[in-house]
């Protein structure tokens, strides 16, 4: 039943399965937190416009989405910050203009786009070794950065004014963070795709809020809780023969839903939830 | 006597909000020890005052300084106690990590918290009576503990100068009372500044009261009701006070 760990696919899945959760778990938490789910799902679909792009100008789609993620993330911190617009019509109008851009670059590139469909819904099964060292380079910029402002991310997430009040460049501070999250949504692409990406940012985070109110404690138990779901739903997908990032992220809802239904029974019958 | 070293100056300040005057013609010293309320309407100017004392907005014209300096290079000097928390309830954050807060500006981008820094923020909590409560999620306390826990995170810094917005609301009487007893006792070390737009909210703790409404008036010391001053302008006075923490009721501006 185990031979499959000998395929090299398969350790190669695994192995960014374990890499992406340890990016999307640190991360998560600050945008679960931080209340940045819709800007982060924002990001996410605009960098679309980067996969188009490196079809287009015959580069690697992945890299095309890491400059594309960076440039939407700036762009949507900046026009939210430095304009009288809503912060949700920014968003929405960024979200949907990345996509189209997308689109328009896919139509003009010559030939059949193949796996197109990878980038958008994930395919964990396969990763190249190239793209592994990549997962593991952009894992190593988002823990390091994430350890140099962790005392900075914390203090912009509770309370952004106070924050300016104390001195710290609060704008920019914010910037970094949503550059690490599109940097965390490019680690993210190979294993749910840019369209379910905004699930497993969440759901470990949510989920992990539930047994802890420590930030640290919450981004431990959030990479756990996110390598659970991949592994899970990887081996789901292999045997049951469904898409590997759907499979992960139904699996992510449906743990997500028993606990919350669980602890939700627990609380009403009077007993004391336990917090850690 | 010795004088009193002058903690905040304001000299001939003007300020404007969205072209509208915010504050004119604004003079004001506050000293070592003072412990001064500031009340007035809202959108007398009350937030103005305080962003312009904690660098956040300059003023059209006229100075300010704070501690001798701008109040830019004096930032790290200054405590402030923010208005109605506006943070979310269920952020995951203990009240030690809130606290440690208050020492960025000694930490510094990117460091770590110092073993000093940990000990100043330990004394912190320790003096708002709060040292026990230091792994509790913020969330979880009451409204008068959470406030106790941000003066500590103002206080942390050993600021020379404690500003505080609207720090009575919502805020039942008897924790008021608690509160401006701790505030009486810091006033040893620091002058305080109160700023609210209910003037049920200032008690006889304070030492003096100025009236805000674009311009200030000044009661200065041990004010007393019958006192003429002077002032066009009028700031609208509650004549009834209730609840167990006693009040002063000042007469309109003639």
């Amino acid at each position: 039943m185990f031979d499959i760990f000998g395929y090299h696919f398969m350790q190669n899945a695994l192995l960014a399965g374990l890499l992406a959760s340890v990016a999307c778990g640190i991360i998560g938490a600050y945008v679960v937190s931080k209340k940045i789910v819709f800007i982060s799902g924002g990001i996410a679909h605009a960098s679309f416009g980067g996969i188009g792009l490196g079809y287009f100008l015959g580069i690697s789609p992945v890299l095309g989405a890491t400059g594309f993620g960076l440039l939407s993330a700036i762009a949507m911190g900046l026009t939210t910050r430095k304009t009288k617009l809503p912060e949700d019509t920014v968003i929405g109008i960024l979200w949907a203009a990345g996509m189209a851009l997308g689109a328009i670059f896919i139509g003009l590139t010559p030939g059949y786009t193949t796996d197109l469909f990878s980038y958008l819904f994930g395919n964990i099964l396969t990763v190249p070794d190239s793209e592994l060292l990549l997962i593991l380079i952009l894992d190593v910029v988002i823990l390091g950065v994430v350890a140099l402002l962790y005392k900075e991310f914390l203090a912009i997430s509770f309370d952004e004014e106070y924050s300016t009040v104390i001195g710290m460049p609060t704008e920019k501070i914010y910037l970094t963070m949503l550059c690490l999250i599109a940097l965390t949504i490019v680690v993210m692409i190979r294993v749910v795709g840019i369209i379910l990406v905004i699930a497993l940012l969440t759901i470990p985070a949510s989920l992990a809020r539930q047994f802890t109110h420590d930030m640290k404690k919450m981004m431990a138990l959030s990479v756990l809780f996110s390598i659970i779901f991949t592994f899970t739903g990887l081996m789901l997908s292999y045997w049951l023969d469904l898409a590997s990032g759907a499979t992960i992220i139904i699996t992510g809802v449906v743990i997500f839903a028993l606990v919350i239904a669980i602890r939700k029974l627990i609380t009403s019958r009077g007993l004391p939830s336990k917090k850690m | 006597m010795a004088k009193e070293k002058e903690i905040v100056k304001f000299k001939g300040v003007w300020a404007y909000y969205n072209h509208q005057p915010a504050l004119q013609d604004i003079n004001l010293s506050i000293y070592e020890r003072d412990f001064l309320g500031i009340i007035g309407p809202n959108g007398g100017g009350k937030t103005t005052l305080l962003k312009i004392m904690l660098c956040l907005l300059k003023p059209r014209r006229g100075t300010v300084t704070v501690l001798g300096k701008d109040p830019c290079e004096s930032r790290s000097q200054i405590g402030y106690v923010p208005q109605k928390s506006y943070f979310d309830r269920n952020f995951p954050i203990d009240v030690w990590q809130v606290t440690l807060m208050g020492l960025y500006q000694q930490t510094g981008l990117f460091r770590r918290y110092s073993l000093k820094d940990k000990k100043k923020a330990e004394e912190a909590l320790e003096r708002v009576s709060m040292l026990q409560y230091r792994n509790r999620q913020i969330g979880e306390l009451s409204g008068g503990q959470q406030k106790r826990v941000f003066i500590a995170r103002a206080l942390a810094s050993d600021p020379k100068l404690l500003l505080l917005d609207e720090p009575m609301e919502s805020v039942d009487p008897k924790v008021q009372g608690e509160l401006y007893s701790l505030l009486k006792e810091l006033q040893q070390e620091m002058a305080i500044v109160l700023v609210s737009h209910d003037v049920t909210a200032i008690s006889i703790y304070v030492d003096k009261i100025a009236c805000l409404n674009q311009t200030l008036v000044y009661h200065g010391t041990k004010e007393i009701s019958d006192e003429v001053l002077e002032g066009t302008y009028q700031c609208p006075i509650h004549l009834i006070a209730h609840g167990t923490v006693p009040h002063r009721v000042l007469k309109e501006h003639e």
